[in-house]
């Protein structure tokens, strides 16, 4: 009975300071971002977590707001959302229609972000305003939505895939240089491995980190996760080997620790710069390594290995990885909102972010600048370049990412646990993803 | 004057009733409506337009022989062991605990306060700690059991596999139980010490107190305890989502997680709705049925 009493209380509390609160401001009390100035304008900012943390992201994004508010006399409001929360905020914005202005997606989710119709499409004149397509290179512009319609977002920092090495380790083992074919790569990796130490470190809880090798592996081996109208074909002969080659790194290979299926916090990136392992396939990474202690002189870059001999989407070493920067459709300060779009990919504040972060700017213009010509970045823009893709540009993509990123991810385990990884398991597991799909 | 009298109560509920409707019936309503829908991406902006399904989303869900299906039977029946232990572990430990302190000793106010820390911690940051403790290569718990006390040959994996099962009761029950035990430790000050003094001096033992002093007497607040813990371990979210991320491994992939993933990661919130709403009437019908057994015996009692 008292709890009752108590929650009668309660709600009558509630309900006063919610109806003092309504009569006293005018309409959103709850957002506290609203400015009482009417006359200057003011813009909400999703960025996506890419520094150390997002205090970290706060102190490097702040100073090249105020810039812009300088410019333009339009105040930007910035919220920086870690990555779990990233897409479920979006999407539950999308449902409210209470979303940002602006905000970052990861450039993969484009196509399935695309088909809510929340966003912004970039058609030719919105592309005018600020400042033309033409000026961003082509591998990050086809993660930007589905073939045939107009973009929905545009590349704000470009990232690819490369094969991190140990220099160190390499010469102890008397390896001369990184492998190209993974012939090569499980050899190298079975002559690393030894004395606690391994070849190879993967991230085998982390089911993005999974699907996007699995994505380029994939391509290796002449498949597609989605055929050419978007249905799943997860079960693929080709797709089953990409991923069956995948977890033999810990099943049958063993140049990867069994612990390493369970990782999902960047363990693998302590790992490799600690030196407990020799290779690792990562998003340009360099400065990470460093900010762990490790000694620069000792990381060495190449491009991910194939097959020998392979070539054109044979050769896929990459996928197209990056964030991109995008409109809700819903803002009510649009030309505000493609002010601030032309203003974070100019060419200035486009070299000046991208190099904070260690990432690659999308302009073409930028490409001369140093910044980008480091031996590692130089890489990985090559590869960006030339052999890379961008994973399906289709409506279900996250749903695929998160169901074969969940069934590697259990594979994994089973190898972990020493339970034999068979074409059949490896299949069994991906037919099952492939079945939870919704229907489109 | 005195119609007004009698208005008074009424008015004073109003409140409470509006913001009852707005808090819990509106979304109920609203969940139900979109479980007959098939809602997708494509309709998330303007829900309403989703095409209308009838109970296909039911169907899909019940069907057990295909993947969607067996995977939320397997969850149901996870959930059910995962509650049935966790609540029996948290229920004896919080009793157990709490007689123990009946009796004053050195140190017991020292001992109450520590027993509360896994109550008073907020959720995220200890089942994180206890998410790195699990961790095989470098977690406490196999350093203990491995390096330590040699118990295992081979390092067991406690996050993914098999054993997530096992951690995630352990981490449950240690957040659960202090719970249990402030309960029936109020519970139990009502107990009046002269039937314990009485039950002494006709030479019953200790274990005889407990049993037809304390248990009887505590037969009200386990009562409400029982059901609160019940309702509270089977829509556990928390636990599982930060010890094991998004995709928990099969052997403990909890309802609750496994109705999110259907709705917020695989983006089919009206398969995700109408499994929301069949796990309502299942806790509906347990709550229903315990609550009448429960008045049952209270009244055989009275």
């Amino acid at each position: 009975m008292r709890t009752h009493r108590i929650a009668v209380a309660a709600t009558l509390v509630v309900a006063f300071t919610a109806a003092c609160s309504r009569g006293s401001s005018t309409g959103n009390s709850s957002e506290s971002n609203v400015q009482p100035a009417p006359k200057t304008q003011t813009l909400n900012y999703w960025a996506s977590n890419q520094g150390t943390s997002l205090d970290n992201d706060k102190q490097i994004l702040e100073p090249e707001l105020k810039k812009f508010e300088q410019q333009t006399g339009i105040s930007v409001h910035l919220e920086v959302v870690p990555w779990s929360d990233l897409l479920t905020r979006i999407l539950a914005a999308t449902a409210s229609g209470q979303g940002p202005d602006v905000l970052n997606i990861g450039n993969t989710w484009s196509a399935s972000l695309q088909s809510t119709g929340a966003l912004l499409p970039f058609d030719d004149a919105t592309f005018e305003k600020i400042g033309g397509k033409d000026r961003f290179m082509a591998g990050p512009m086809a993660a930007t939505g589905a073939d045939g319609k107009p973009p929905t977002a545009v590349p704000l920092y470009s990232m690819g895939y490369g094969l991190y090495y140990n220099k160190k380790l390499f010469q102890q083992a008397g390896i001369a240089n990184p492998p190209t074919t993974w012939d090569e790569l499980v050899a190298d990796g079975k002559k690393l491995t030894g004395g606690g130490k391994y070849g190879l470190a993967i991230e085998g809880g982390n089911l993005s980190e999974n699907v996007h090798h699995a994505f380029a592996l994939a391509k290796q081996h002449g498949a597609d996760f989605f055929d050419a109208s978007g249905k799943p074909t997860f079960d693929s002969p080709g797709a089953v080997a990409a991923i069956k080659q995948y977890v033999d790194f810990i099943a049958q290979d063993k140049i990867a620790a069994p612990g390493n299926a369970e990782y999902a916090a960047n363990q693998s990136v302590t790992d490799f710069a600690n030196g407990k392992v020799a290779m690792l396939m990562w998003q340009v990474a360099g400065a990470k390594f460093k900010s762990h202690g490790m000694n620069p002189d000792d990381i060495g870059v190449a491009p991910i290995p194939v097959q020998a001999g392979a070539t054109g989407s044979k050769a896929t070493a990459s996928m197209v990885a990056g964030i991109n920067l995008t409109v809700f459709k819903n803002t009510k300060n649009l030309d505000g909102a493609l002010q601030f779009v032309k203003f974070m990919t100019s060419k200035e504040e486009s070299i000046a972010l991208n190099k904070t972060y260690g990432s690659i700017s999308p302009l073409k213009e930028a490409q001369d600048d140093p910044a980008f010509n480091t031996p590692e970045l130089k890489t990985i823009s090559n590869v960006l370049a030339a052999h890379a893709a961008p994973l399906p540009q289709v409506p279900n993509e996250s749903q695929f990412e998160t169901l074969v990123g969940t069934a590697m991810k259990n594979l994994l385990a089973a190898a972990a646990a020493g339970k034999p990884t068979t074409t059949e398991s490896v299949k069994a597991e991906l037919v099952k993803a492939q079945q939870q799909m919704p229907a489109s | 004057m005195k119609s007004r009298h009698r208005l008074l109560p009424y008015l004073l509920l109003l409140p409470a009733l509006v913001m009852e409707l707005l808090i819990h019936i509106v979304p109920m309503a609203v969940g139900i409506f979109m479980s007959f829908k098939q809602l997708t991406q494509f309709f998330i902006r303007d829900w309403s337009a989703a095409p209308w399904i009838a109970l296909n989303n039911y169907r899909i869900a019940v069907d057990f022989s295909a993947p969607i299906g067996k995977s939320l039977l397997n969850s149901f029946w996870v959930t059910c062991s995962f509650t049935l232990l966790a609540v029996a572990f948290s229920w004896l430990l919080g009793v157990a605990a709490a007689i123990f302190m009946q009796e004053p000793f050195w140190g017991r106010g020292v001992l109450r306060a520590v027993f509360l820390v896994p109550y008073a911690l907020p959720v995220y940051a200890a089942v994180i700690t206890w998410s790195f403790m699990f961790q095989r290569d470098t977690g406490l718990v196999n350093h203990v059991l491995h390096d330590q006390l040699h118990l295992v040959s081979e390092k067991p994996f406690w996050l993914i596999g098999d054993n997530a099962f096992v951690s995630l009761i352990i981490v449950h029950v240690w957040k659960t139980w202090p719970f249990a035990f402030l309960t029936v430790m109020a519970g139990l000050q009502n107990v009046p010490r002269e039937l314990y003094e009485a039950a002494a001096m006709d030479g019953a033992s200790v274990w005889q107190q407990i049993r037809e002093i304390t248990m009887p007497a505590l037969r009200p607040v386990n009562q409400v305890l029982v059901l609160v813990l019940f309702l509270w371990t089977f829509n556990d979210f928390n636990t599982p989502y930060i010890l094991f991320g998004k995709g928990a491994p099969e052997a403990a992939d909890l309802i609750s997680i496994h109705i999110y993933q259907s709705s917020f990661v695989t983006w089919n919130f009206g398969s995700g709705s109408a499994m929301s709403v069949l796990l309502l009437l299942f806790l509906l019908l347990v709550t229903g049925v315990y609550l009448v057994a429960t008045a049952r015996w209270r009244d055989a009692d009275a």
